[in-house]
C-alpha cells in the first residue's frame, strides 16, 4: 500500500488550502526554476526514464509523446493542450485535481510546455465543470500574480501563458483531435491521422495533448527523480495512479495508489469492500465505461495496471473502477452503455454512427430476452464491423463493452432469451 | 441545414442589444472563441435564442450556419427556454447500477412529464444526462448546477422538496452551487 509520503496529490480530498499558499506549503512550485535550468532534453529524458504512461486511458508513454515535438521551431509556435474533458462514465479524478490541487497541474504546464518548446498551454475543461473551471482560473491568476507564469515565468527566462477553455458537453471532445477542433471553436469531430498533432495540431501548429493527471504528476517526478517514480509498480507499468472506485462498494472514493495493486487489496483497503461481501461480486468494469466488462473470478486477484488488465482481456483505461454486485442486471448495464455511445457518436464515420444505434437496439431486445440465440453472434459481428473501421477510437470504445458482455456473460444472455421464449413463445422476428 | 439559415420573423426574447455587441467585441479578436462567446450568452439568458445567435453572428462575422453547427453539436447549448428548475438525473454507469432509472421515473411521475420535457407552467425541466463525473456520490441528480448525491431512488418527492427548499427564488441563469 502506498505510503502518505509518496503521494503526489497531497490535497486530493480538499482538506487543505487549494490556493497558492497551501500549494507552496505542500512543496509545489519548489525549485521550478532549477528544473527548467536543466534543459528540455533532460526533462524529456527524465520523464521517459520514469516510465510514466498517459493517464487518460490509452497509456501511451508520456515522455515519448513529448519527444515527437520538433526540436527547433520552423516559425510556427508550439502548443501544449491539456485534456480536462473528463467525460468517461466512472471517471472522476481530473475534477478533483482541478478543484483541490490545481497548482500541480499549472506547474506541470510550465514544465511540460518548456520541455516541448511551447509558450502557451490551453487547458480544455469539460463544459459541465463550472466550479472546477472557476477554481482553476483563480489558481492560474494566483500564479500570474506571483510571477510563476507569464513573462519570465519563475525567473527562468521562459515565457509561459496558460489559458482555460471550456467545452460544451460532448464526450467525443475527449478525443485529442476532436478536442483541437473544439478548441478552434468548431464542432468536435475527430481529424484523420496522420498528420499527427505533434506536426499539425492546434491551428496547424505542433501540439501535444496530454491528460490532466499526466501533466500534474510531472513536477513531482522532476523533483523526486525518475528513479523514485519508477520504483512503484512493475516493468512497463510504473508509478502511482489515481483510482476511482464507484458502484457497489461500501465507501466509493478516489485514491492514489501504486500501479499493480491487486483488485482485492484496492477494494478492501480503500473502498471498504464489496457491498454484501466478496461472494456478492458479479462483475467489474475496470477503467471507465468503454473498457470491457470482466467477471468477478477474472479480476478478483488481478493486478490493477495496464498489463494486468490486458491479461484478463480488458483494459486499464482511466482507472475508473465500476464495481457491480449480484443485484446488477449486466445486460441492462451494457445496454445503457451502448445507448451512451450511440448518443455520443459524432456522426462522422458511418460504421460508428449507424453501428452504435444497431448495437443499442439489439442490446435492448437482449435485455428483455426478445431475441434469438443466433443473434448473439450477429451482435458480435456487428461490433466487429465497427471496431477498427472509424477515424477515432469511439467506435472501438462502443464495441468493446458489447463484445466483452458476450464473451464473459453469454450464459446470462442465453438464459434471458430462454426465459422470454418460455413465457412469450418464440421471439418476434 | 436550410431551416437554420431561413429568416425567422417570430418575436423572440432577446438579450439587450448592446450587451451582445459588447460580448461580440470581447471575443471577436480571440481565435476559436465562438464556443466561449456562446457560453457567455447562454449564461446570461439560460438559452440561446435565435435572434441573439443571429446578432452575435453579425457582430462576430461568423455565418449563422456555423453558429448553429456548434449549437446543435454540443449538448450543453439550449435553443429553447428551459424551466426554472433544470433537473438533470445522471444516468452514467455507476448511477445506473445504483438505480437512477427508478429515480428518473419517480420524478417523471411526480411532475407528470417525461424525460426531456418541461412542465406546462415552465417551472421544471427534466433531463437524463450522461455521467456527471461524481460517481462516488451515485445515484445523483443535479439541479441548476447543484449536485444532490446519494439519493434514495424511491423518494423522488423528497428530492423535489429538498430542491424547493434549497433554491426557493431561483433564476435559471444564475446557477448557485453549495460547494
Amino acid at each position: 500500500m502506498l505510503q502518505d509520503k509518496d503521494r503526489i496529490f497531497t490535497n486530493i480530498y480538499g482538506r487543505h488550502d487549494w490556493g497558492l499558499e497551501g500549494a507552496l506549503k505542500r512543496g509545489q512550485w519548489d525549485g521550478t526554476k532549477d528544473i527548467l535550468a536543466k534543459g528540455r532534453d533532460f526533462i524529456i529524458k527524465e520523464i521517459q526514464a520514469s516510465g510514466l504512461r498517459g493517464r487518460g486511458g490509452a497509456g501511451f508513454p508520456t515522455g515519448l509523446k513529448w519527444s515527437f515535438m520538433p526540436k527547433q521551431s520552423d516559425g510556427r509556435p508550439h502548443y501544449l493542450v491539456v485534456n480536462a474533458d473528463e467525460s468517461e462514465p466512472g471517471t472522476c479524478k481530473d475534477r478533483d485535481i482541478l478543484r483541490h490541487d490545481p497548482h500541480t497541474l499549472i506547474e506541470g504546464c510550465l514544465i511540460a510546455g518548456f520541455a516541448m518548446g511551447a509558450h502557451a498551454a490551453y487547458i480544455y475543461v469539460r463544459g459541465e465543470f463550472m466550479r472546477e473551471r472557476e477554481r482553476l482560473q483563480a489558481a492560474i491568476d494566483q500564479a500570474y500574480d506571483a510571477g510563476l507564469l507569464g513573462k519570465n515565468a519563475c525567473g527562468s527566462g521562459w515565457d509561459m501563458d496558460v489559458f482555460v477553455h471550456h467545452g460544451a458537453g460532448a464526450y467525443i471532445c475527449g478525443e485529442e483531435t476532436a478536442l483541437l477542433e473544439s478548441l478552434e471553436g468548431k464542432k468536435g469531430q475527430p481529424r484523420m491521422k496522420p498528420p499527427f498533432p505533434a506536426n499539425v495540431g492546434l491551428y496547424g501548429c505542433p501540439t501535444t495533448v496530454n491528460n490532466v493527471e499526466s501533466i500534474a504528476v510531472t513536477p513531482t517526478i522532476m523533483r523526486r527523480g525518475a528513479a523514485w517514480f519508477s520504483s512503484f509498480g512493475r516493468d512497463n507499468n510504473k508509478g502511482t495512479k489515481l483510482f476511482m472506485i464507484s458502484g457497489h462498494v461500501n465507501t466509493p472514493c478516489v485514491v492514489e495508489e501504486e500501479l499493480g495493486i491487486t483488485f482485492r487489496e484496492l477494494i478492501e483497503k480503500h473502498a471498504g469492500g464489496v457491498r454484501g461481501g466478496w461472494d456478492n461480486l458479479l462483475a467489474v468494469i475496470p477503467g471507465g465505461a468503454s473498457c470491457p466488462i470482466v467477471r468477478a473470478d477474472q479480476i478478483m486477484d488481478a493486478q490493477m495496471d495496464f498489463d494486468g488488465m490486458r491479461a484478463i482481456g480488458s483494459s486499464f483505461g482511466t482507472g475508473g473502477v465500476i464495481v457491480m454486485d449480484r443485484s446488477t442486471d449486466v445486460i441492462a448495464a451494457i445496454s445503457r452503455i451502448s445507448y451512451f455511445f450511440r448518443h455520443e457518436s459524432c456522426g462522422q464515420c458511418t460504421p460508428c454512427r449507424e453501428g452504435t444505434g444497431w448495437m443499442w437496439r439489439v442490446m435492448e431486445r437482449m435485455r428483455q430476452g426478445n431475441a434469438a440465440r443466433e443473434e448473439i453472434d450477429m451482435l458480435f459481428q456487428v461490433s466487429k464491423q465497427i471496431e477498427g473501421h472509424t477515424i477515432c477510437a469511439l467506435g472501438d470504445a462502443a464495441a468493446w463493452p458489447v463484445q466483452a458482455l458476450i464473451r464473459n456473460f453469454r450464459p446470462v444472455i442465453e438464459a434471458r432469451i430462454d426465459d422470454y421464449v418460455s413465457q412469450h413463445g418464440m421471439a418476434a422476428e | 441545414m436550410t431551416d437554420d439559415t431561413a429568416v425567422d420573423d417570430v418575436e423572440i426574447e432577446e438579450a439587450p442589444e448592446d450587451e451582445i455587441i459588447v460580448l461580440a467585441q470581447k471575443w471577436k479578436k480571440k481565435r476559436g472563441s465562438l464556443i466561449m462567446a456562446l457560453h457567455e450568452l447562454q449564461g446570461r439568458l439560460g438559452y440561446v435564442p435565435r435572434e441573439s445567435a443571429m446578432k452575435l453572428g453579425r457582430e462576430m462575422g461568423v455565418p449563422l450556419a456555423n453558429i448553429y453547427e456548434v449549437l446543435t453539436f454540443y449538448n450543453y447549448f439550449k435553443l429553447e427556454s428551459p424551466g426554472k428548475y433544470i433537473i438533470s438525473v445522471c444516468t452514467g454507469t455507476a448511477c445506473h447500477i445504483k438505480g437512477s432509472p427508478k429515480l428518473l421515473h419517480g420524478i417523471e411521475d411526480e411532475l407528470g412529464i417525461k424525460e426531456g420535457e418541461s412542465t406546462p407552467d415552465g417551472e421544471y425541466h427534466l433531463q437524463g444526462v450522461r455521467c456527471l463525473g461524481c460517481c462516488g456520490l451515485a445515484p445523483l441528480a443535479s439541479v441548476n448546477g447543484k449536485v444532490y448525491g446519494k439519493q434514495d431512488v424511491t423518494n423522488a418527492h423528497g428530492l423535489l422538496e429538498q430542491v424547493k427548499q434549497d433554491q426557493p427564488m431561483h433564476v435559471a441563469a444564475e446557477a448557485t452551487d453549495a460547494e
